[in-house]
């Protein structure tokens, strides 16, 4: 099986796993969503400095991995899969920004070092939150709640087809990949002529393909709207999940909280 | 006039690259009749086929699904009437779950949960593929895509069924189930397909088309011994009416048949 094949087994693995059926996976799309959203501005909204203050909010992936059964190493391996962005991101920090900030014992460390780190761990946790979203929910479900809070409707359609061409994309690419490498005798080296061949090919294949997709949801009346056999309904569960964990989050903006324990144990040990 | 006749009257159809698709194509399937559409590639099955849900419309003539004239603005309606199977079955199935792909028609129908989910059991069983129904669709076999493709058009409780290519990348277990199934079925069936034994095993009647014309139209046994209507149609006859090249016993003649 050639990479894109094992790629392409791995994402439809969150669709999988988003037909579990935890207390979390019962939730309301939009409770999830709203959660989510939330984790996600608390976190980038710290300064770029920012380090220690981070740590509470690991609570959140741990709790919703841990409740709602799902694979930390698989979510972990997707994390570390996107994680060149983030590193192409704030790579240049530590050469722009040289002023020191802070010591460890003698060594000193520059702004710069410290704004990159601080964006690695934002990235974690805000792709963790993303895909246990996904994972606990499923691409449609989040469109759905997308849709019932008031995203316009041509933006959510869009990523709904963007979610299911995808797929089709890959699998177009997956053959290719195998016809070519039948044919190269394990040659990994791929002539720029061929390549540009195969990504003409994919692009015209890809969009007869979408159009056989398409053509076939119109024939069982797909119409633009995404409709779901659940009902979206929003119970005191969901409310209080919502509301939970906003206040949870709010506690760990507004306060440094493993400064303050440090400040707690260092008063305890004088 | 039925819900389940399909009538074309003088079909034309040219692609924009000019490729002629249709060329005066005419015929009548009544209730329940199950017909085959056999022909070479390129011959017009497949956008014949595509005519019948409104995919395409016909440049000249026309084409009527029970009551309804198949126009840009009854296209809900005959897509109601008409459930059509397409021949790769991973572009027919696209939710997570097989239950829900199932559930896909008749929620865009405007079912009730309990109405929806009814339908898509009542059509999982009709299958045999409950077993499947919490299952991603994409890690299903060839076989297994095919019957939740059936299952998923009918849901929709469709009045025909309109099938391109059936049987293809079967195993012969899984097409001798999918032949056993579809035989089953009261529904008007318009089946386009090259496995002529199939057509011979599920359809009384065939049209054979070439180079977007009907060749023929008539009864499947009666067809499938026309050697030089096959032949000229670049199809040859099936393979249970060829007799035995290894132990030399004769074709069956008209009279075995």
């Amino acid at each position: 099986m050639n990479n894109i094949a094992k790629n392409y087994l791995d994402i439809r693995y969150m669709d999988t796993l988003a037909s579990g059926d935890t207390f979390l996976h019962r939730l309301d799309p939009r409770a999830k969503l709203i959660t989510t959203l939330l984790f996600i501005v608390a976190v980038v909204s710290f300064d770029k400095y920012t380090i220690s203050a981070f740590v509470p909010f690991f609570l959140y992936p741990i709790v919703l991995i841990s409740i709602g059964g799902l694979p930390a190493g698989y979510l972990l391996k997707k994390v570390i899969q996107v994680s060149p962005f983030a590193v192409l991101i704030g790579i240049f920090n530590p050469i722009m920004d040289r002023e020191i900030i802070s010591h460890i014992g003698t060594i000193g460390i520059s702004g710069g070092w410290i704004s990159f780190l601080s964006i690695l761990i934002r990235f974690l946790l805000t792709i963790s939150g993303a895909l246990i979203l996904i994972a606990l929910t499923g691409f449609n479900a989040v469109c759905l709640a997308l849709s019932r809070l008031g995203v316009p409707r041509a933006f959510v359609v869009q990523l709904l087809f963007f979610y299911r061409y995808i797929f089709v994309l890959v699998d177009e690419a997956e053959k290719m990949e195998m016809a070519r490498s039948l044919r190269s005798f394990n040659s990994r080296s791929m002539r720029f002529r061929v390549y540009i061949s195969i990504i003409g090919h994919l692009l015209l294949r890809s969009f007869n393909r979408a159009e056989r997709i398409y053509l076939a949801m119109r024939c069982r009346g797909f119409d633009g709207n995404i409709r779901l056999i659940r009902n979206l309904k929003a119970g005191w569960k969901d409310f209080t999940f919502v509301v939970g964990w906003t206040l949870l989050f709010a506690a760990f903006r507004m306060n440094n909280i493993p400064i303050k324990l440090g400040e707690i144990v260092m008063e305890a040990f004088k | 006039m039925s819900h389940h006749i399909v009538e074309a009257s003088d079909l034309h159809y040219i692609y924009p690259d000019g490729t002629v698709g249709l060329n005066g194509v005419s015929f009548l399937i009544t209730h329940g009749e199950s017909v085959a559409l056999v022909g070479e590639n390129g011959a017009g099955k497949s956008t014949l086929l595509l005519h019948m849900n409104g995919y395409l419309i016909a440049s000249q003539g026309k084409m009527r699904v029970g009551d309804y004239l198949v126009s840009p603005t009854s296209l809900n309606t005959v897509r109601r009437s008409i459930g059509m199977v397409f021949q790769n079955s991973d572009d027919q199935l696209f939710m997570p779950t097989v239950f829900e792909d199932v559930a896909f028609g008749p929620m865009n129908l405007g079912l009730e949960k309990e109405e929806l989910e009814r339908k898509a059991m009542e059509a999982l069983e009709t299958v045999g593929a409950v077993h499947l129904k919490n299952r991603p669709p994409y890690r299903l076999s060839q076989g297994e895509k095919r019957a939740v493709a059936i299952a998923s058009v009918l849901a929709m409780s469709p009045d025909i069924l309109v099938m391109d290519e059936p049987s293809s990348s079967l195993d012969p277990m899984s097409r001798r189930r999918l032949i056993t199934l579809l035989k089953t079925f009261h529904h008007t069936k318009i089946i386009a397909t090259h496995d002529l034994d199939m057509a011979m095993d599920l359809c009384e009647r065939t049209i054979v088309l070439h180079k977007g014309r009907v060749t023929a139209d008539g009864p499947t046994m009666k067809i499938f011994q026309e050697d030089g209507l096959l032949h000229e149609s670049r199809l040859e006859r099936p393979l249970s009416m060829q007799g035995c090249p290894v132990c030399g016993v004769p074709a069956p003649g008209k009279e075995d048949l």
